[in-house]
C-alpha cells in the first residue's frame, strides 16, 4: 500500500470573537517554480538559502515603467540605483534597458566605470565624495550632485587644479507635506539654502550647472508629494533661467517609489494600497508640465527608481530547519534564512510561501531565522501552512537593498541566481567561503600558538 | 494518555469540549491519533499506526506526536495522570 504523504498533526481552537494579530492566511498555492524552473531543483543544485533573480520581471518592470513615464512625458532617463542592488548582472540588465547609473560613493562609482557605463551617464549623489572620487567624476564628464557646500569647495578647488568644467547639480530638500521630511541631504529649498548654493554655483568659472536634484524619502506611499516636489523645483528652475538667462538641462527626482511589499504594521497589503509607478507617473508629469516652461523648453526628467524596479524580481529561496513550540503554545518555525540576509524583514513583513503542496490546514507562527541571537525574527506572527523539516520555503519581493545590505554574520552569504528570458539559471554570486574571508584577517605572530 | 470521555469527536475533524465550550478543528492525520486515544492505544501503538500508514521518519513522528499530546493537555482535552 502506497504511503500517504505526511503531516504534522494539528489542533487548532476555534475562535469567533476579533481577528487576531496573525491575520487570515495569504497563501493559497504553493509556489513550486520561479520563471518555470522548479524552486526544490534550484535549491538541491545551488543550496540553500538561496537568492533568485528574474531577468525577465527587470526588464518587464523597467519597460512598464518607461512606458508610464514616456507616455506621459517627452523627455525621460532612467538611472539605476545602485545601491538599492549592485549585482552587476542586475546593473547591466538595466544598463541594457537604457538606464544610467546612479552612484552614491566612491565604490560604487567604480563599479559603474568597471560595469562599462561612460562616465558621462553617470549621476554621482550622496554625502560623502572623496576627493579623488570627484577628481575621477570631473575627468569623466559625470553628473555630480552637490550635497553641501563643503562638497562645493572641494569640487570648485578641483575642477580648478584640473582646469576643466565640472557638470553639477545640487540636491534640493523640501516640505512636500510629507513626515519624515528629509533635510539631511542636499540644500533646502524654503529657507532659501538651495539659492544659495545655486548663486555660489552660478558665479563660478569652473562649474556648469546642468540640473536640479531631489529625492524626498523612500517608500513613498503618497503621489502627491512628488507633485509638490516637481514643482518646486521647476520653480527653481525658472528662477534660474530669469535671473541667469541659463536653462537647466534637466530634472532629477530622485527615487522612493515604494514598491508591492507590506509595511510593519500596515493592515491591508502592498498590492492593495501601495500607489502604482502609474501615479508616481502621474502625480511628477502633471506638475511638470503645468508649470511654467516654455513650449518645447521642458527639461530632461530623470528617474532614480530602485526598490519598485527590483523588489518583485528577486526571491529568496530557504528550508525549515525545526518546528518549535513556545511557552505559550505558539508556534515556531525555524528556517535557515536570517536577518543577516533578509535585512528587510526590519520593515516587512514578507510573504512567505511553501513550495511544495500543503493542505488547507494552517498555524499561527512565528518564524524564526538560523541566528543564535533574539533580534533574528523575520515574521512575528504569520499563519503559515504546516511545513515539515527539510520542506522549502519562497520569500518573496526581496530584490531591493537585502543583496547590498546584507551581513556576514554568525554564517556565510550564499549563492545569487539570476533566471535568464530563456530560463536558464546562471550563478551571478558565489557562495562564501571560510578561505574567502580568511584572506582579509592578518594573525600578529605572538598570537599565532596557544596551549589550551 | 486518554482523551476526556465527555470530549465529542466527529468524523469531519471537528472536536468539542463540554466543560469548556472550546471546539477546535483537527486534520486528518490529528484525528486518527485522537481516535486511536480513544480507543485506548499506547504512545508506541500510535507511532507504529501513523507509521505504517505515512510516509515520515519515526524520529518526526515521535517529535510531532509529544508536540500533539502536549497540545492537547494545553487545550485540557486529555485526562490527567491518576485519572481515568
Amino acid at each position: 500500500m502506497k504511503k500517504q504523504r505526511y503531516e504534522r498533526p494539528l489542533i487548532k481552537k476555534l475562535e469567533d470573537n476579533m481577528p487576531n494579530k496573525f491575520g487570515m492566511r495569504k497563501e493559497y498555492l504553493p509556489m513550486t517554480h520561479i520563471d518555470d524552473v522548479s524552486v526544490k531543483e534550484l535549491i538541491d543544485q545551488y543550496g540553500s538559502p538561496l537568492f533568485v533573480i528574474s531577468e525577465r520581471k527587470i526588464r518587464d518592470n523597467i519597460r512598464k515603467a518607461k512606458t508610464a513615464f514616456e507616455t506621459r512625458y517627452p523627455k525621460v532617463q532612467f538611472a539605476w540605483s545602485y545601491k538599492t542592488n549592485y549585482l552587476n548582472a542586475v546593473c547591466n540588465t538595466f544598463h541594457q534597458e537604457g538606464s544610467w547609473a546612479e552612484v552614491v560613493s566612491e565604490f560604487e562609482y567604480d563599479k559603474a566605470i568597471h560595469n562599462g557605463i561612460n562616465g558621462s551617464k553617470i549621476i554621482y549623489n550622496g554625502p560623502d565624495k572623496t576627493e579623488e572620487s570627484i577628481v575621477k567624476a570631473i575627468n569623466n564628464s559625470s553628473l555630480i550632485h552637490i550635497d553641501h557646500l563643503d562638497e562645493f569647495y572641494t569640487i570648485r578647488d578641483v575642477a580648478i587644479r584640473l582646469n576643466k568644467i565640472a557638470r553639477v547639480a545640487i540636491r534640493v530638500n523640501m516640505d512636500t507635506g510629507i513626515y519624515p521630511m528629509w533635510d539631511r541631504f542636499g540644500f533646502n529649498y524654503e529657507n532659501g539654502q538651495a539659492w544659495t548654493a545655486l548663486n555660489k554655483i552660478m558665479h563660478s568659472d569652473v562649474m556648469n550647472l546642468v540640473g536640479l536634484h531631489t529625492h524626498i524619502g523612500t517608500f513613498m506611499l503618497s503621489p502627491n508629494a512628488y507633485a509638490v516636489a516637481a514643482g518646486k523645483l521647476a520653480d527653481l528652475a525658472i528662477g534660474i533661467r530669469d535671473r541667469y538667462k541659463h536653462e537647466i538641462e534637466y530634472i532629477d527626482m530622485g527615487g522612493g517609489f515604494a514598491s508591492m511589499n507590506k509595511l510593519r504594521g500596515s493592515y491591508l497589503p502592498g498590492t492593495d494600497i501601495n500607489p502604482t509607478i502609474n501615479d508616481f507617473a502621474e502625480a511628477i508629469t502633471g506638475a511638470l508640465i503645468s508649470s511654467n516652461f516654455g513650449p518645447g523648453k521642458l527639461p530632461l526628467l530623470i528617474l532614480e527608481t530602485g526598490r519598485a524596479l527590483i523588489d518583485d524580481a528577486a526571491h529568496l529561496l530557504g528550508t525549515v530547519i525545526s518546528n518549535k513550540r513556545l511557552s505559550d503554545g505558539r508556534r515556531s518555525t525555524i528556517i535557515d534564512i536570517g536577518v543577516n540576509l533578509l535585512f528587510t524583514s526590519f520593515w516587512y513583513e514578507h510573504n512567505i510561501t511553501p513550495a511544495q503542496p500543503f493542505t488547507q490546514y494552517s498555524e499561527d507562527t512565528v518564524v524564526y531565522g538560523p541566528l543564535c541571537m533574539n533580534i533574528d525574527v523575520l515574521r512575528e506572527n504569520i499563519s503559515l501552512p504546516l511545513l515539515n523539516r527539510g520542506e522549502h520555503v519562497v520569500i518573496q519581493n526581496v530584490g531591493a537593498y537585502n543583496m547590498t545590505q546584507w551581513m556576514q554574520f554568525i554564517t556565510l552569504r550564499p549563492r545569487i541566481v539570476m533566471i535568464d528570458m530563456e530560463g536558464n539559471p546562471h550563478v551571478v554570486r558565489e557562495r562564501e567561503s571560510l578561505e574567502r574571508l580568511l584572506e582579509f584577517e592578518r594573525m600578529p605572530d605572538h598570537l599565532k600558538d596557544f596551549k589550551l | 494518555m486518554k482523551i476526556k470521555q465527555d470530549v465529542a469527536v466527529s468524523d469531519s475533524g471537528f472536536v468539542f469540549n463540554p466543560t469548556t465550550g472550546d471546539s477546535f478543528s483537527v486534520n486528518p492525520i490529528g484525528m486518527e491519533i485522537i481516535k486511536l486515544m480513544k480507543e485506548g492505544k499506547s504512545m508506541e501503538e500510535i507511532n507504529k499506526s501513523v507509521l505504517e500508514n505515512y510516509n515520515v521518519e519515526e524520529k518526526t513522528i515521535e517529535k510531532d506526536l509529544y508536540d500533539f499530546i502536549e497540545m492537547l493537555g494545553h487545550y485540557s482535552l486529555r485526562e490527567e495522570n491518576g485519572q481515568t
